[in-house]
């Protein structure tokens, strides 16, 4: 069998990239990827014979590339996309994970969900409408969510002409919130994702643009090599005791690397109980490493037989996480029933699950002004305020802005057990 | 307004050992291996759901390197439709002695007995009868969350699916019940009676699991390698000439050189012409070939383009 040049495309090491597509209904999310997937050409037969199918079937001249990813029949029924869905595709020197999700405002909790693991997100606007509260609703999780890279898509430029001045005055617009924001790099780009123009072929009734296409921004932006960056940080998921014949006495903390490295003889301290030991082997598998990085999952065994569990964090001994009983943090409200103050949350933090109480709130977000509204009588589904959560046993965090994993954590109902927020540390308002 | 709204990131270098770059399927790997050690942390009674199909086999693999120097902390739970290939279940003994796990077998014809399930025509596809099989088994065993190697590249109803996907007490999907999943931190709460089906897999695309296999020379049964068969052409597809798969009187079958893309149910999974003896041969045949795995090899699931999300409603995998 020849080698022909997909193989190229997909089967060598590439980066992974996480990406979020974030727009209002209708602003062309579903059709933009399906358009970037079709003119790839990287889409299996059967699924291109599938939608043009159903759209003989309903009657439509061209298939409907938004059925590219579409999922549930529910939602097909409806018209809309009801939850984060994922796509993955390769490009020559990339390939992604895509969040694709749902613009309706009573879906903010998707939004943060998709933002949350992604490392770019790509936001849509409609030409012909601009920005609105949800664009900026949008930009504002982005940047909460912390995620490093932004690109905006203005797109149906078909429909209003291809208009230079169109474009240029959302750009204005959007570039100044931004800035507010505190958003260094913004990418636009003037797009019909119906068309194709400056997806993945430059826009050939736009030769007033001569910045890049959606895909030579997805393909260039550097956007991984901060990952991990940081000091030691590896949260203990398990302890590994076999007391086999073979490993009678072997005692190792199994997790993840969340950030930094480790070399074998390194001083690392537990968290929160304050001890310090020095790792002696690194295993990864049945390796044995000299040392080890994020986003290795590894398990480590010190040098001294201290107590160390689930839930405790592995840090670099000179750059220590903070310990404390008492977060503040911004949340997200996820869940329909709105906060009750009276009562405990499990908060899940790391590998640690801990007790808590919400005791002083802030204000709930504007986003239109950014300023701090006063809250009603308890944040509901979809309010992003700032609170003060006191908990039963002291956490080791980080602030949000320089991990986003130990910064982060999620709130559980413990009668319900859903989860009902997503918190990110020390991210404040003024 | 200020921009203090958010800390700005400490200028840290990046550490060292990261100058090697991270592929992309070191990266999933870790993942992988971070929620399989969720499970075992977290559940009192998770099982590992393996075939011997290419999927179950990586997992199978994926857990031996989460929890190595101890032991598999979980057994390894087979549904077992009596449609399977022989050497399938061969392997699929083999391969878990060989990992020193427990292998629990239950069977869709002993749901058949019990007249939990009946069978509409003899050799129908007992893909979604397995369902029954299955949620009895995780009723009768206890399971609290079930390991499966499901991917989201697969099929479009499971590219909205969780990584831990909640299951309520009839074992039912519900999609608007399922928990919004941030950052990596899973929420593995559950009640009695109910179960978490969890996906380590999630993120992988069947190339990955390819180039995986290739990279750790992960062994396989021998169905996925070009071998000789007697099969019959129908349409675009290929069938097994077997009792199971209804070739009719007319129908002459021939020997053709094939391999396997899946290893389920006989009566449903087809062969497709190939040459390819490795796992880089069948990589560089599946990026020309171009037709998504379950169109190719599938009957059941090109009935209806929904049809997964309906059995997925009733508890499917
Ligand atoms: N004229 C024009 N229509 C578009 C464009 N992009 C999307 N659409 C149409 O806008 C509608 C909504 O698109 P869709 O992708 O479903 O939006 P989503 O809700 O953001 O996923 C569909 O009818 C698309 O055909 C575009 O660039 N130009």
């Amino acid at each position: 069998m020849s080698v022909t040049e997909p193989e190229q495309i997909d089967a060598r090491e590439r980066d992974l990239l996480c990406m979020v597509t974030a727009g209002s209904v209708d602003d062309g999310k579903s059709t933009l990827i399906g358009r970037l997937l079709l003119d790839l050409d990287v889409l299996p037969h059967d699924q291109l014979a599938a939608i043009e199918q159903t759209a003989r079937r309903n009657g439509h001249s061209a298939p409907n590339l938004a059925h590219l990813t579409d999922g549930l029949r529910a939602e097909r029924d409806q018209g809309i996309t009801i939850d984060v869905g994922y796509r993955f595709f390769a490009t020559p020197n990339r390939r992604f994970i895509v969040a694709d999700v749902p613009g309706h405002e009573q879906y903010t909790r998707n939004m943060v969900t998709g933002a949350s693991t992604a490392e770019l997100a790509l936001v849509l606007i409609d030409a012909r409408k601009g920005m609105t509260h949800q664009s900026r609703r949008h930009i504002f999780l982005t940047r909460l969510l912390g995620t490093p890279s932004l690109v905006v898509a203005v797109n149906k430029m078909d429909m209003v002409d291809y208009s230079e001045t169109a474009f240029a005055a959302i750009k204005t617009e959007m570039a100044t919130f931004c800035a507010t924001l505190g958003i260094g790099e913004v990418h636009f780009v003037p797009v019909s994702a119906l068309k194709g123009d400056n997806i993945v072929h430059p826009g050939g009734a736009m030769p007033w643009y001569r910045g890049e296409t959606i895909l030579e921004l997805l393909e260039g932006l550097d956007v991984t090599s901060r990952l991990g960056a940081g000091p030691l940080r590896m949260p203990v998921q398990m302890v590994s005791r076999p007391q086999s014949a073979e490993h009678p006495d072997f005692r190792g903390y199994m997790g993840r690397i969340e950030s930094g490295s480790i070399r074998i003889g390194d001083i690392i301290r537990i968290q929160p109980s304050g001890l310090s030991s020095v790792v002696t082997d690194i295993l990864a598998g049945k390796t044995n490493l000299p040392e080890a990085s994020y986003p290795q999952s590894v398990t480590l065994c010190l040098a001294d037989d201290i107590d160390v569990g689930r839930g405790d964090l592995i840090a670099d001994a000179a750059e220590p996480a903070k310990v404390a009983r008492q977060i503040d943090a911004m949340l997200c409200w996820l869940d329909d029933k709105p906060l009750d103050r009276g009562r405990d949350y499990l908060i899940k933090h790391g590998t640690a699950l801990v007790r808590g109480r919400f005791t002083d709130l802030g204000g709930t977000i504007d986003i239109d002004s950014l300023a701090e509204a006063p809250i009603g009588p308890a944040p509901g589904q979809n309010d992003i305020f700032r609170a003060t959560i006191k908990l039963q046993r002291p956490v080791a965090y980080d602030n949000y802005g320089d991990n986003r994993t130990t910064g982060a954590f999620v709130v559980i109902d413990e009668t319900s057990n859903a989860t009902v927020a997503a918190g990110m540390i020390g991210v404040d308002i003024p | 307004m200020t921009v203090s709204l958010f800390p700005s990131n400490r200028d840290h270098g990046v550490p060292a050992a990261q100058a090697r770059r991270v592929s992309d399927l070191d990266r999933l790997e870790s993942m992988a291996i971070h929620v399989l050690r969720e499970v075992a942390a977290t559940f009192e009674n998770p099982a590992l759901m393996f075939s011997g199909g290419k999927d179950s086999t990586v997992l199978l693999h994926l857990a031996e390197k989460a929890f190595w120097p101890g032991p598999l902390p979980f057994p390894l739970l087979h549904i077992d439709t009596g449609h399977n290939f022989p050497e399938v279940i061969e392997f699929r003994d083999r391969i878990a002695s060989q990992f020193g796990a427990r292998l629990v077998v239950r069977k869709v014809e002993d749901t058949i007995a019990q007249g939990r399930v009946a069978e509409k025509r003899p050799g129908q596809s007992r893909n979604a009868m397995q369902t029954v099989t299955l949620l009895d088994a995780i009723n009768e065993l206890g399971f609290d969350a079930c390991i499966g190697g499901a991917r989201r590249d697969e099929e479009k109803a499971r590219a909205k699916e969780r990584v831990f996907s909640f299951r309520d007490e009839c074992g039912q999907w519900s999609p608007r019940e399922q928990r919004p999943e941030l950052w990596h931190l899973y929420n593995t709460k559950i009640e009695p009676g109910q179960h978490m089906r969890v996906f380590p897999l999630s993120n992988w695309t069947e190339i990955d699991i390819w180039r995986y296999i290739a990279q750790e020379g992960i062994e396989l049964p021998d169905l996925y390698f070009a071998h000789d068969r007697r099969v019959v052409r129908r349409g675009d597809k290929l069938l097994v000439d077997s009792p199971l798969t209804g070739i009719e009187a007319h129908e002459e079958p021939e020997t053709l050189l094939v391999r396997f893309r899946t290893v389920g149910d006989i009566s449903c999974t087809c062969p497709v012409e190939s040459a390819a003896l490795t796992p880089d041969a069948i990589i560089a045949e599946t990026l020309t070939s171009r037709i998504s795995e379950r169109g190719a090899t599938r009957l059941d699931d090109t009935t209806s383009e929904a049809s997964m999300e309906l059995r997925k409603l009733e508890g499917y995998f």
